[in-house]
């Protein structure tokens, strides 16, 4: 009986441990030694240079690197208490929901205190890298027409050419990407001229994306004309491949996403997970989330005037608000379906 | 001379006022300084004895009065008091000489006879017997107008012999007061200054004679 | 005589005194500053906080399928703004809870209306302050209550209130630096009055009895009373002593100067050989026992002198030309001449004036007393290697083989005097002025005969 109870407990314990769903997991440095545990949303691939030069500085250290949703990073560390010593997300409304919440431990260095005050929460969270949603545009499909540069542009536009745009403007699904909810939330706070965009995108047949691959995928063969609040990183880096889409930060303001990071509370290796922080926010790290990950990383000195980060506060917190967040795609429903 | 003697004590001043008296000195009595204004005020005098401690007060607030008032005649202040501070304080008040009691009698008469010299002293009478004349001041012997040049000693034996024509003195009562009682003195030494008083006197009508087994005595007959 | 039974330092407790009020002011102030900025920082949170929550109970709207709820972003970024604490919220409606933590405690008592109750709870891992806010809105025309509660940690408040108080501990402990030098300079300053009372004594001479009549602080005017009592009684003292010694020399040497005087008289009245040698027996001893008691009086008074020194400056040719012609008179009795040699220029030292004299008239007395008559007495003033030496030389008996140290020792006299009246104390008192004055004594045997004594002082 009592065994059984064990059984069941360790099953129950290993079940939940790995009950989120993870996308990819890579083991990196030495074979043997301390194991640093990073949960990210980030693609290993664009993640990869930056951890082999923090491990090149360490040697007989490894690195666990597990790549999931920002969903599932929220629910590992919320629901699950998984075990991880950094946590590395672009939803930064779960993280500031999970630090807020008390899941995050309190760090302390010379890097995270150089941090801008609207990129820092506290000594919980931190920014490292700045993103901007930018609306792509297909040459190819706007062609003989003005580029929009503001919000106002691609209204008008939009109105002024519905059969070209009908069905081939797209944009995330608030009801299925936590970053399309974050970037619509944030474009309503800021202008008046959201709801419109979004009435107007309702009327054209709005195509709705759960994730930017599929968007972009739909722009370069033709499918999509334009795609709205786009994480700008992605486009870049199939830029090469794709001469004919031009990335647009609209001009009246940009929205800017901001990559963050914690370190769990009750974190095995805090230490570890703080030093690789602290390599993120360094020169060298800088240099490769910009260079090698093609992560725009923060540099205050550099912001553009149309630029408007997402500050790390807990504002954050209301559109989470389950009431908030039923209200607020209740309206982006009504304005998508049109009579 | 005329003394003023101001003590208190009765029997002192019997004893200095009896001494001073055989040398035939005149000596007026104050027990007191009230005693001795009155004195001071009815005659004058050629020297004041003067004791510190009397009665009715202090003797040197007393001298000092005087000096003040400018009456200059000669003080000696005969002392109990023997420290050095009350020496000088004595002659600080005014006083031309000091004595300490109990005093040697010929250091008083020593002591006067100083201090009436420095001062230029009052008239004097000059004694005389036969054709010598004695000025005690100036301690000048002549004879027959002519001024012999007498020493101390010399001049005190005189002086003894003088005051006692043809009275008979022995060696012991010169030798008593011309030697200090704390010297010794040898038994010649009175044959010695007789023998030199004589030299100095001679050609006078007056002589010493030496009167066997009994003494000396100054004779002009 | 400068042995002084020592029990810690005034100065010192002063000193203490001063910085541990100071470091209890500190110590006050860190506190009072703390509680206050906790307080303050309380407040405010408390403002912002209830501020917060009644705005959004504000902005709960009645429609007709239940109550609208509408977070503003603006409020809990603002929330956020001022610390960056961590922020919990629950809307109940009709004693359900429609959104937010569910678990956020409620407050013991139910708020009153419309305005916002504060209360701390832990929550989670943490303690937080809520505020709560309850009103009550009509739904199909039934009153539904509502509540609202938001928490937020307080490690803001916590900050604020530390950096003031750390400031105030800042400010404290350099108000603690500051006091060091502070009170070492007021503790100067309240000691300088002492410092100058004493000097003021301290430099009076020995016999200088006067009150102490220096400004001094109302607060030392107690010590200032008791020296000056003090001082008065030792002046009494010292003046019926001094009365004594008059009375008392006044009453033994009239009647000793009465018995002297009649034993002359008898003696120059008596004609019997026995009675007269009697009679000069009893005037000796009359003179030694005067002498004596002189000498006596002389060497205490050296000794007491000694100690108390005076130094004032003094001219050797003049002391010692005014001893001379105070024994003047003695020494023409034994037609002694007495001459001063070297006098015509000033001779300065620095001493005691009574005690030179005192020592002088010791060695002229001497001189004259052991110098057979018609002899000379020299005084001789000489100025050699920065000394003064006065050279008092007789043509007596000299020593007859006594060594100095033998005749400079109290009551000894030397083998060859027996017949000349003296107390033996005479040297002493010589020595003893050279001793304390730093100068020197020595007797020497003459070659031509008698003796040559030698009384030296710094020359000044």
């Amino acid at each position: 009986m009592r065994q059984l109870f064990l059984a069941a407990a360790i099953s129950l314990f290993a079940c939940v441990a790995q009950a989120f769903e993870v996308e990819d997991e890579r083991m990196f440095g030495a074979a043997e030694g301390p194991v640093l545990s990073v949960l990210s949303t980030t693609d290993t691939e664009i993640f990869a240079p930056l951890i082999e030069a923090f491990l090149a500085q360490r040697p007989g250290l490894r690195l666990r690197y597990v790549v999931a949703s920002s969903q599932e990073v929220y629910r590992a560390i919320h629901d699950e208490g998984a075990q991880f010593d950094l946590v590395i997300s672009s939803a930064m409304d779960l993280q500031m929901k999970l630090a807020n919440d008390g899941f995050a431990a309190g760090y302390n260095s010379v890097a995270v205190a150089g941090l801008p005050g609207w990129a820092r929460w506290r000594d919980r969270l931190f920014g490292f890298a700045l993103e901007p949603v930018v609306l792509l545009a297909s040459r190819r499909a706007l062609a003989g027409l003005a580029m929009p540069r503001t919000r106002r542009d691609l209204i008008d536009l939009l109105r002024a050419n519905p059969a070209r745009f009908n069905g081939r403007i797209a944009t995330y699904d608030p009801h299925v990407s936590g970053a399309g909810y974050l970037f619509a939330t944030q474009d309503a706070r800021q202008t008046d001229a959201f709801w419109r965009l979004a009435e107007v995108m309702g009327r054209l047949n709005a195509r709705l994306y759960c994730c930017s691959g599929a968007m972009i995928d739909d722009l370069e063969s033709g499918d999509l004309a334009l795609a709205y609040n786009v994480v700008g990183s992605y486009a870049v880096t199939r830029l090469p491949d794709a001469p004919d889409i031009e990335v647009i930060e609209p001009e009246d303001f940009t929205v800017a996403l901001l990559r963050t990071a914690f370190i769990p509370a009750g974190a095995a290796q805090a230490g570890l997970g703080g030093a690789l922080l602290d390599f993120m926010l360094g020169a060298q790290g800088r240099a490769l989330i910009d260079g090698v990950a093609d992560l725009p990383p923060l540099d205050q000195s550099a912001l553009p005037p149309h630029l408007r980060p997402i500050r790390l506060d807990p504002g954050l917190l209301v559109y989470l608000d389950r009431i908030k967040r039923q209200n607020f795609l209740g309206e982006w429903d009504a304005a998508m379906t049109q009579p | 001379m005329r003394f003023l003697l101001v003590e208190d004590s009765p029997e002192l001043a019997q004893s200095v006022r009896d001494l001073l008296a055989l040398d035939g000195h005149g000596v007026d009595h104050a027990a007191s300084l009230a005693e001795a204004q009155d004195c001071l005020s009815a005659a004058s005098y050629d020297l004041i004895l003067l004791d510190i401690m009397l009665p009715d007060g202090d003797g040197r607030a007393f001298l000092h009065a005087q000096r003040r008032a400018g009456r200059d005649t000669p003080v000696i202040v005969m002392t109990a008091r023997a420290a050095v501070s009350d020496r000088v304080d004595v002659l600080d008040s005014g006083a031309d000489d000091y004595l300490t009691k109990p005093f040697d009698f010929a250091e008083l008469e020593a002591r006067v006879r100083a201090v009436l010299r420095r001062r230029g002293g009052a008239a004097q009478t000059v004694r005389r017997y036969a054709d010598l004349s004695f000025n005690p001041l100036t301690a000048t012997v002549t004879i027959a107008g002519e001024a012999r040049d007498l020493r101390n000693r010399e001049l005190r034996l005189f002086e003894i012999l003088l005051a006692a024509p043809d009275r008979i003195f022995s060696k012991d009562q010169l030798c008593d007061r011309l030697f200090s009682y704390a010297e010794s003195v040898s038994d010649n030494a009175i044959e010695v200054y007789v023998g030199r008083l004589r030299k100095k006197l001679a050609g006078s009508a007056a002589r010493i004679e030496t009167v066997r087994g009994l003494g000396y005595k100054l004779t002009g007959a | 005589m400068r042995v002084i039974g020592l029990n810690g330092s005034l100065r010192a407790r002063l000193v203490l005194q001063l910085l541990a009020v100071a470091a209890v002011l500190a110590v006050a102030l860190y506190f009072t500053v703390r509680s206050t900025a906790d307080r303050a920082a309380e407040a405010t949170q408390d403002a912002i906080l209830g501020a917060a929550t009644t705005s959004i109970a504000e902005q709960l709207r009645a429609t007709e399928d239940g109550i609208e709820v509408d977070l503003a972003y603006a409020t809990f970024s603002m929330l956020g703004a001022v610390a960056q604490d961590r922020l919990f919220y629950r809307i109940d409606i009709g004693g359900e809870t429609v959104t937010g933590y569910e678990d956020l405690p409620m407050p013991e008592t139910p708020p009153a209306a419309l305005a916002a109750s504060f209360y701390n709870q832990p929550y989670l891992d943490t303690d937080l302050r809520i505020a709560a806010v309850a009103r009550s809105m009509v739904v199909g025309s039934r009153p539904v209550p509502v509540l609202v509660l938001v928490g937020q940690t307080r490690q803001g408040q916590a900050a604020i209130a530390d950096s003031l108080a750390n400031r105030a501990a800042l400010i404290g402990v350099g108000f603690f630096v500051l006091a060091v030098p502070l009170s070492l300079l007021s503790a100067g300053s309240v000691f300088n009055p002492i410092n100058r009372l004493a000097e003021a004594v301290g430099r009076r001479g020995p016999r200088d009895l006067r009150p102490v009549r220096h400004p001094t602080p109302r607060e030392l005017a107690p010590l200032v009373g008791a020296l000056n009592g003090f001082v008065a009684r030792l002046r009494g003292a010292l003046s019926q002593t001094e009365t004594f010694i008059a009375e008392a020399a006044h009453h033994i040497r009239t009647p000793l100067s009465t018995v002297r005087t009649e034993a002359e008289i008898a003696l120059r009245q008596s004609d019997d050989e026995a009675t007269r040698v009697r009679l000069r027996s009893m005037i000796r001893g009359v003179e030694t026992s005067a002498r004596s008691a002189s000498q006596l009086l002389d060497h205490a008074m050296v000794l007491y002198r000694s100690d108390q020194l005076e130094r004032v400056e003094v001219d050797l040719s003049v002391v010692l030309r005014n001893v001379a012609r105070a024994f003047e008179p003695t020494a023409e009795l034994k037609e002694l001449s007495l001459r001063v040699i070297g006098d015509a220029a000033p001779m300065r030292t620095k001493g005691d004036p009574l005690l030179i004299e005192a020592a002088l008239r010791n060695l002229v007395d001497n001189a004259i007393k052991y110098s057979p008559a018609e002899t000379e007495v020299q005084m001789v003033l000489s100025a050699a290697d920065g000394m003064l030496h006065v050279q008092v030389r007789d043509e007596g008996r000299g020593l007859s083989g006594a060594t100095m140290a033998e005749l400079s020792r109290r009551f000894t006299r030397g083998g060859n005097v027996g017949d000349v009246v003296g107390s033996g104390l005479g040297l002493t008192i010589v020595a003893e002025v050279a001793g304390a004055l730093g100068g020197r004594f020595t007797l020497e045997q003459r070659e031509t005969g008698g003796t040559c004594a030698s009384f030296s002082l710094p020359q000044l």
